[in-house]
């Protein structure tokens, strides 16, 4: 690591202030920031912490929607979302091992938009508004390509509001190594319709799927999906799988995802 | 009923207690007085030249004590290969110098070319980053494909090298013209070309280093992440830096895991030791993770071509190989013998396979070097063999149990010599198969198999039946093979006065628990507490010069050489009771720790022995010398030969290709054992380590000789949820014939034994659902099991 300052502030305005200084860097979890800081990748000269904002953090049922702080831990999730939103919860419960989920925050990973991230699936799928110190951003326009969002320098995610669908799985096949999402597809039937988003395949990050949005509104079933094959085009090819494996998995998971969806 | 005490008894490990509380004590945990930082400039390119590098700018920096250079080192001597290969036409191989920091040329990604000395590790690291925006390489086209590497002369790793090629070598050559004449005549002939993967060691523990100087005396002292601290004493000292033996101390203290990598000598460790004379201050270096993916030494890395000739009814006549075996950048200590003596010795099998010729090219690549990892040429030679066999019978529509059972060496056979150059003293192959199909329930797989596909899966048997040399080994027959290198082994018992005894043996422990199956036997012999038995291990200045613990030998050779120690321990005490008991030698025999004159009462305990021998006022000191300590070298006069029969099932999806294993059954033949809780340990260490190459690990240098696989990102290490629970059984026990405690060994076995029977589980279980894959390469990855399916 190089030499950085390390500011640790209470409230989502001190955190905005601070982030104000020059090359400063938000810190949630640091599941990715700290492995890129360990290698010398990243060079910020303060850290703003995260972690010490209250209004940030906790799991509530805000009607027919789950608002999420920015600040939980997956770990969190896994527990406090479990009786409104199953499939978010197992989502959360799946992410890395105890350590990650012990220490990773949705935001953070929201945030940073890793194409092989779990959250983003489950965010676009769920149709969610990520909210921010300053504003409201619908998901569909939030993830914006690999490793890029809508959020402006400094912006700091202080919740995520999720409308609970009535019916939704996630379904991820692991990369081998990583075990991140080698595809992860999230599946969402809401009452004005099915969203299927997917995440780990494609070089321009999560995406949603919509030949199968389609499809399945209109019969949300695993026949309904059987003959529709995703387009390879733009998808990740890579050591652990070409783009037409990709593409295959898409199909097979989201057929998986609809009948855990049940 | 187990026993609960002595050979035999399954122990729990006594250095579990402080590895599994924090409380071990390794390189890296050692703070001295006075530290300083090495860090390594690596190349990022796989070849270059090194066009020149400016340190004035990084010796300015604050805290910056010292830059060295390749250039620094050009007059001390290479760090050596200990094998001499020599290839079929009589030339010797190959052996470009190995220099503690490169020197004209960099040659793999990861190849140190300087290092910088400071007072911090992060005035370290931002020197280092320095000096390399102040080095000039001029990059070179990376040579990384082996065939590529052979046939284009004109792109050389090393520039008096001129086709990239080690040696050539024949196994046995004289064989050759007659196995030709069997492959010509044979009634059928079975093909199979394959890739062995490489492999990075991936120890727990990276690599680490202190070197210190002591003016006063002008003594050094390296403490080092090593599986033999003696051979790397000789290895620094005599052959790099020209260091006396008897000034410098290698210390190894708790060591994180070796699987080899940690059993050779690497450049680090002669520069701490060279830095720390310059500076007079200690210098330590540990390795990050990505150094340890660049720079330990890898594994395996075959391309093989493999025949079987045989008759229709699967009776073998002859096996035929070739391969092309990666050596890396630079000869690594052992890298020379791995591909050779201890994989042509091996590919005969546990088969009376009347005619072998194996032909190994080793090559020269712009990659990490690659050396000796767990198995260690028996694993390549296994996997050639099993996964051959097992598509001979598919051709032939024979069963696979059946055609390995009546081409197996019998038990009136023995000792058995190969046609490539082994004889095996004893063996049982038919009641391990036996066993295997007993414990593994070989009955119930089809029912078993008929539940997965209500499930939608496809289940698959796979058989492995395997043996190989271990216990390594006879200096006489390693000599004959090129082994510049003794490999015997030492152990020193002590008894001390008031009867507890220390025993400092030559073999190290980084995993394997000699601490506490060393204790075991010595308790045993000697009749006393375990308790009692205290093993010291790791520190040249403590114990006898040993050569360490890799090919499964710790308990063949140095356990072996401590018994004989305490032997010699019974032996002199007869003579001192025989005195202190008024009684003639003759008439004294020991047992449960008691000396006692043969017909009487009367009788001295070790303890009373040894005080009598360290207090010696009323002591035969005209016969005898006082004290109680032996020392006993061993040299065994063979191999040992463990051998054994794996069978694994797995599931395959065939949506995603996704392999699960489901059950994996050992039944080995280890000979005697000593501790069957760390005989179980260590078969489910080396089977997790089979599976881990069979489906997940793989290292992938591209074109440009970066290593794209060098993380955990990409790299992928089998967890917990990619095992099953093991069985194991080791009840088929042929002791061994040439050692008195009858055992071979059983640290590779595992990881030996595995991989063709997860490989050939996965075929059948494809050929089961209807699709007739005849080979995957390892790692059989959902992505290559999915893509094998597109296009059968």
């Amino acid at each position: 690591m190089y030499a950085f300052d390390f500011v640790r502030p209470k409230t989502v305005a001190d955190a905005v202030k601070a982030l104000q200084a020059e090359d400063a860097q938000a810190l949630g979890g640091g599941q990715t920031l700290i492995p890129t800081l360990k290698q010398r990748l990243a060079q910020p000269s303060v850290l703003v912490s995260l972690t010490g904002i209250d209004e940030m953090k906790g799991v509530c049922r805000d009607g027919d929607a789950l608002v999420i702080g920015g600040g939980t831990l997956h770990a969190t999730v896994a527990r406090e979302a479990r009786a409104h939103y199953p499939a978010l919860a197992a989502l959360a419960g799946n992410i890395g091992d105890p350590a990650v989920r012990n220490r990773g925050t949705i935001g953070g990973s929201l945030a940073n938009n890793d194409p092989s991230a779990c959250y983003p699936s489950a965010a676009l799928a769920s149709g969610a508004t990520i909210v921010t110190n300053s504003r409201k951003i619908a998901a569909d326009d939030y993830f914006q390509g690999m490793f890029t969002t809508a959020l402006e320098p400094g912006e700091i995610i202080t919740s995520v509001r999720l409308p609970i669908p009535q019916k939704a799985a996630y379904v991820k096949f692991e990369q081998p190594a990583s075990r991140f999402a080698l595809v992860g597809v999230f599946v969402a039937k809401h009452a004005g319709g099915v969203r299927v988003a997917v995440t780990g395949a494609s070089n321009n990050g999560v995406f949603r799927w919509t030949e199968a949005e389609a499809a399945l509104s209109a019969n949300f079933s695993a026949a309904a999906v059987k003959g529709l094959k995703a387009s390879a085009a733009d998808l990740i090819a890579d050591l652990h799988g070409t783009a037409a494996y990709r593409a295959h998995l898409i199909g097979v998971l989201t057929a998986r995802a609809v009948t855990a969806a049940g | 009923m187990p026993k609960d005490f002595g050979i035999g008894a399954p122990q729990k490990r006594r250095e579990d207690i402080r590895f599994l509380t924090g409380r071990g004590v390794y390189t890296d945990d050692l703070k001295i007085a006075g530290q300083t930082y090495a860090v390594f400039c690596r190349s990022q390119v796989a070849h270059g030249r090194i066009v020149s590098i400016d340190t004035a700018a990084t010796l300015a920096m604050p805290g910056v004590l010292a830059v060295f250079t390749g250039e620094d080192f050009k007059d001390v001597g290479g760090n050596p290969a200990g094998w001499l290969i020599k290839s079929r036409n009589g030339e010797a191989m190959r052996e470009p110098k190995r220099p503690v920091l490169a020197h004209g040329k960099v040659r793999h990604v990861g190849d140190a070319y300087a290092a910088v000395i400071a007072e911090s590790y992060q005035q370290a690291k931002d020197a280092a980053e320095q000096l390399a925006a102040d080095t000039v390489i001029d990059e070179l086209p990376a040579i990384v494909d082996m065939a590529a590497a052979v046939a284009d002369a004109s792109n050389r790793v090393h520039d008096e090298i001129p086709d990239n090629l080690c040696f050539d070598w024949g196994w046995i050559e004289d064989n050759r013209a007659k196995v030709e004449e069997v492959f010509k005549t044979a009634p059928h002939v079975t093909t199979l070309e394959l890739v062995n993967n490489r492999l990075v060691p991936n120890a727990m523990e990276p690599r680490a280093s202190i070197g210190e100087y002591f003016p006063g005396t002008g003594d050094y002292k390296l403490t080092t992440t090593s599986q033999n601290p003696h051979l790397t004493r000789l290895l620094v000292a005599a052959f790099v830096l020209g260091i006396p033996e008897n000034k410098l101390t290698v210390v190894a203290p708790d060591v994180g895991g070796g699987f080899g990598s940690k059993i050779y000598h690497y450049g680090e460790e002669a520069l701490v030791l060279a830095a720390a004379k310059k500076l007079g201050r200690p210098v330590r270096w540990t390795a990050e993770r990505t150094e340890s993916f660049l720079s330990d030494a890898h594994g395996r890395d075959h391309v093989t071509k493999i025949e079987l000739a045989c008759d229709k009814q699967g009776n073998f006549l002859a096996f035929r190989t070739e391969t092309l075996a990666n050596v890396g950048a630079y000869l690594s200590n052992f890298s020379t013998a791995t591909p050779t003596f201890l994989h042509g010795t091996l590919m005969a099998g546990p088969y009376k396979v009347p005619a072998v010729y194996v032909n190994v090219k080793t090559v020269f690549t712009n990659t990490a070097p690659v050396d000796a990892y767990r198995g260690a040429g028996r694993p390549e030679a296994t996997f050639s063999l099993e996964r051959v066999i097992d598509k001979m019978c598919r051709e032939l529509n024979l069963d696979p149990f059946e055609v390995r059972r009546k081409n197996f060496i019998t038990t009136d056979m023995f000792p058995y010599t190969t046609p490539v150059g082994l004889v095996y003293d004893t063996g049982n192959y038919q009641a391990t198969l036996d066993k295997a199909i007993e414990v593994g329930d070989v009955k119930g797989f089809e029912a078993r198999r008929a539940e997965s596909a209500k499930r939608g899966k496809l289940r698959g048997l796979g058989l492995s039946t395997w043996i190989e040399a271990c216990g390594i080994a006879p200096s006489h027959l390693v000599g004959v093979l090129g082994s510049r290198v003794g490999l015997y082994d030492a152990a020193t018992v002590r008894v001390n006065a008031t009867g507890n005894i220390s025993v400092m043996v030559g073999a190290h422990s980084h995993g394997q628990g000699h601490e506490t199956v060393f204790a075991q036997i010595v308790a045993d012999k000697l009749g006393i507490p375990e308790s009692s038995v205290e093993i010291v291990h790791g520190d040249t200045s403590k114990i006898p010069f040993g050569m360490g613990s890799y090919g499964s030998r710790s308990l063949a050779v140095c356990g072996v050489a401590m018994t004989k120690a305490v032997d010699k321990i019974v032996a002199k005490g007869k003579k001192i009771a025989a005195h202190m008991l008024e009684a003639s030698e003759a008439d004294i025999s020991f047992e449960n720790g008691k000396f006692s004159v043969a017909g009487t009462d009367k009788a001295k305990t070790l303890g009373e022995i040894a005080f009598s021998a360290y207090v010696p006022h009323n002591y035969p000191l005209e016969t005898l010398e006082p004290g109680l300590e032996e020392t006993a070298f061993y040299d065994p006069n063979n191999f040992t030969y463990p051998a054994g029969a794996y069978l694994c099932e797995v599931e395959v999806d065939p949506e995603t290709g996704k392999v699960q294993v489901c059950s994996f059954t050992c039944a080995d033949d280890f000979g005697n054992i000593m501790n069957p809780m760390v005989v179980e340990g260590q078969v489910h260490g080396g089977v997790g380590q089979g599976i881990g190459q069979a489906l997940c690990e793989n290292t992938h240098y591209d074109e440009n000789g970066q290593l794209v696989t060098g993380s955990y990102m990409d790299y992928a290490m089998p967890r917990a949820s990619d095992v099953p629970f093991y069985t194991v059984d080791y009840s088929c026990q042929t002791p061994c014939t040439h050692n008195p405690l009858g055992v071979k060994g059983c640290g590779e076995a595992g990881a030996i034994g595995s991989p063709p029977a997860v490989v050939n589980a996965v075929i059948d279980a494809l050929h089961r659902g209807g699709i007739k894959v005849s080979h995957i390469d390892m790692p059989v990855s959902p992505a290559r099991v999915w893509s094998a399916i597109q296009n059968a």
